[in-house]
């Protein structure tokens, strides 16, 4: 077993680990600090099921961003949506067999366009964290590394149509990871620095504003029922001052 | 006190983003609060000596309380979205101003001491010391905030800003650096029960001159009652409206209502206050402390019903918070929500055919309504989502014959805050106040010119005192800003049927 693939297989537990349990954490932490007050912004649901369909638009079509400003709307959009496609064209090197829909060829042909339309979307974040004054004036470094981060992953990923690599290999390695069943990863430059710029990021995923994929099902504004004159909504800290 | 001399912002036709200007209003921060005040409040009399620890503490403290502040502090993309959403900022120019900016004060704090990165990499993540420099630029620019939650509407992730400014305002409190002007009111309605100060026989006196005023003018006896056990519906409204201009036109509004549809009710002097100051300073003990007057008062008083006369943050504070702080209110009549907006009252009178209007009698005026933020973005009226948009519309359509709405961008859940909520409404921050209405004014002045509007309906106390400087200041008249109920006032037809 080759030096570059242990680092690389213990690299890729050693991350998922952070991912998945870090993540975890948050979302744990972040369900039991209470929230005292009903403070939803409107148009603000009254039921349950309203607060789902809000939930969603904001996730899926980022409504409130689509208002507040239509470029940040576009190119994150795009970023996020491209995102989406290009997980779902590599599914093919973790399910075995490959699931039927992933091996489609509109799922792969979407996941391999979604590079350029994601390079588009995060080029063009990038240009107005530089230019317009009040985006560059709240960015400090970790905003603009996260986005070459980005930029990184999806350029190297592109650019491994020009360098390919063992793709077969790939796989085993992949699956072997999985199944606990090692075997070789190919050692093509541009692969491992694919891999090892996604590891990154999945290692700076719950220590930083990556959090916002699981804040935003936990904002208040976004997530409370407006019916604070039907019933009570009170915290246990805020019980204990009745006494 | 005169508004001191400052750059004035000119009006547009249309407005636009401002390039900004580092520290523009760094120098503008409200007086601090003595001592006295302080501990009335339960707070510190001055910046205690440990205070970096001490503040730190809380921070953690509250970051266990309260999951909008710890989800806010993390989950911020700094996308930018916010940054020309909030009037403070595009009035001032001053890059804090922006909401992102202001979280930012609070979040490079919370990065160095409460994330791995701000620990070991504080510069990359932008995490800061808490240096004193740090503290002084937290009470200027959260003493810049009217919690008006604008920038929460507009932020992809739903940050709300005033949840921050509550929790940093509350910090600062606990390490002994409060705000006079909302720490002093608090502490007046603690011991006396109003913002004012007005103890029980001065509210007496008030409300007869009221009557006597009434009397004259439409020859008919209606009633302005304190303290009137076993009425059904205890009436708390913001004390401004007990003297100021033209808030008191709309308590004498809500009177005629009361009158017109045989409604018993009263006023209270223990709970003479609507306003709760509690919320601006991020104090949950305070507001609860104050919210408790209510209960007592209703409890003592034996109604049936609550309703709350016209303030926004009072009215955010009655319908989202009253039955958590202060609740259950069983004892009161199930058939009413608990508790209701005058709107409500009204509108749901008007639905009835109880209240007719001769709607000429405000033939002279063009109205446009002003959507007073802790109304349009914290609450709601009518139990029907946007009943806070429409309920009040509705009543003023019901009123008069000329009304226009200002741009829609300006207004319902985008509505702009008059520049002078969330405890800022005070002289030592005259300069901000009125650079803060700049986009309210912008929007007015545009129905202005293109549908001769006269005059601005508002249903908010704060807002009322604001635009009564704000007009002044941007070339229009003092008194173009009136009381919903005013209108309600004008144009119903009275009989003289007695109680
Ligand atoms: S819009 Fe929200 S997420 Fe974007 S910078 Fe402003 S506060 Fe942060
Ligand atoms: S709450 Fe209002 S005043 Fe405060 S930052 Fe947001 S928009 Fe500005």
């Amino acid at each position: 077993m080759s030096l570059v693939t242990i680092i690389y297989g213990s690299l890729f537990y050693f991350a998922t680990l952070i991912l998945f349990a870090g993540i975890a954490y948050r979302i744990y932490e972040y369900a039991t600090i209470p929230a005292p007050l009903k403070i939803p912004t409107p148009p603000a649901p009254k039921t349950k099921r309203g607060v789902a369909v809000r939930l969603f638009r904001e996730v899926v079509f980022f409504e409130s961003l689509f208002h507040s400003a239509k470029w940040t709307w576009l190119f994150g959009w795009l970023f996020h949506f491209a995102l989406l496609l290009a997980f779902f064209r590599h599914l093919r090197y973790a399910t075995d067999p490959v699931w039927f829909w992933v091996s489609w060829e509109i799922v792969q042909a979407a996941g391999h366009y979604a590079a350029y339309m994601m390079l588009l979307g995060l080029l063009g974040l990038l240009v107005r964290r530089i230019f317009v004054d009040r985006v560059r004036h709240i960015s400090a470094p970790s905003d603009y590394l996260i986005l070459f981060l980005i930029i990184g992953i999806a350029l190297s990923g592109l650019l491994m149509k020009w360098y390919p690599t063992d793709i077969f290999a790939l796989k085993q390695f992949i699956l072997g990871l999985i199944y606990f069943n090692w075997s070789e990863l190919p050692s093509d430059f541009m692969l491992l620095l694919h891999l090892g710029l996604v590891l990154l990021l999945m290692i700076i995923f719950p220590y930083s504003k990556l959090l916002h994929a699981p804040g935003l099902f936990f904002s208040p504004t976004r997530n409370q029922t407006d019916t604070a004159r039907d019933s009570r909504h009170i915290a246990d800290w805020a019980r204990k001052l009745e006494s | 006190m005169a508004v001191k001399e400052f750059e004035k912002p000119e009006l547009k036709e249309y407005s636009d983003v401002p390039l900004l200007e580092k520290k523009a209003t760094a120098h503008l921060a409200p007086f601090k609060s003595k001592e006295e005040f302080q501990s009335s409040l339960g707070y510190p009399g001055e910046l205690v000596d440990n205070w970096q620890d001490a503040a730190l503490d809380k921070m953690g403290d509250l970051l266990k309380k309260y999951r909008s502040l710890r989800v806010y502090l993390d989950s911020c993309i700094q996308c930018g979205a916010c940054t020309d959403k909030c009037h403070y900022y595009l009035g001032t120019k001053d890059p804090s101003n922006m909401p992102v900016g202001r979280q930012n004060l609070l979040r490079s704090v919370y990065r160095r001491y409460f994330t791995l990165p701000g620990k070991y990499f504080p510069k990359l993540v932008g995490a800061v010391d808490l240096t004193k420099e740090v503290l002084d630029d937290w009470y200027s620019y959260y003493h810049q905030c009217s919690q008006c939650r604008r920038c929460a509407v507009f932020c992809p992730m739903g940050i709300d800003t005033a949840e921050i400014s509550m929790a940093a305002r509350e910090i600062m409190d606990s390490v002994g650096v409060g705000q006079k002007y909302c720490n002093e009111i608090i502490g007046k309605v603690h011991k006396i029960g109003n913002n004012l100060g007005l103890p029980e026989p001065a509210l007496a006196d008030t409300l007869e001159g009221l009557e006597e005023d009434v009397k004259d003018e439409i020859d008919i006896d209606v009633k302005y009652p304190l303290d009137q056990k076993d009425s059904d519906i205890l009436l708390v409204t913001p004390s401004a409206d007990f003297f100021a201009e033209p808030h008191v036109d709309g308590l004498i509004g809500y009177g005629k209502v009361f009158h017109q549809a045989g409604l018993s009710w009263t006023l209270s002097s223990h709970a003479s206050e609507a306003a709760n100051f509690g919320m601006f300073i991020g104090s949950y003990a305070n507001m609860r402390k104050l919210a408790m007057r209510i209960r007592e008062a209703a409890l003592d008083l034996n109604v049936k019903r609550i309703v709350f006369g016209e303030c926004g943050h009072a009215w955010r504070v009655a319908y989202s918070f009253l039955n958590t702080l202060a609740g259950p209110f069983d004892f009161l009549d199930p058939k009413y929500p608990v508790p209701q907006h005058i709107c409500e009252v009204t509108y749901d009178l008007i639905q009835k055919n109880v209240l007719q209007f001769d709607k000429s009698a405000n033939d002279d005026m063009v109205v446009t309504y002003h959507d007073s933020c802790n109304v349009a973005r914290a609450s709601n009226m009518g139990d029907v989502i946007g009943g806070q948009f429409t309920i009040p519309r509705d009543i003023i359509r019901a009123t008069t014959n000329h009304f226009y709405d200002m741009d829609e961008s300006t207004i319902k859940e985008k509505t702009f805050c008059c520049g002078g909520g969330g405890g800022l409404l005070t002289d030592d921050l005259m300069e901000l106040r009125m650079k803060g209405a700049l986009p309210r004014m912008e929007a007015l002045k545009r129905v202005v010119d293109d549908y001769g509007v006269t005059h601005m309906a508002a249903i908010c106390a704060i807002c009322k005192s604001q635009f009564s400087k704000a007009l002044g200041y941007y070339g229009f008249e003092i008194d173009q800003i009136i009381s919903l109920h005013q209108l309600v006032g004008n144009a119903l037809i009275m009989n003289k049927k007695e109680l």
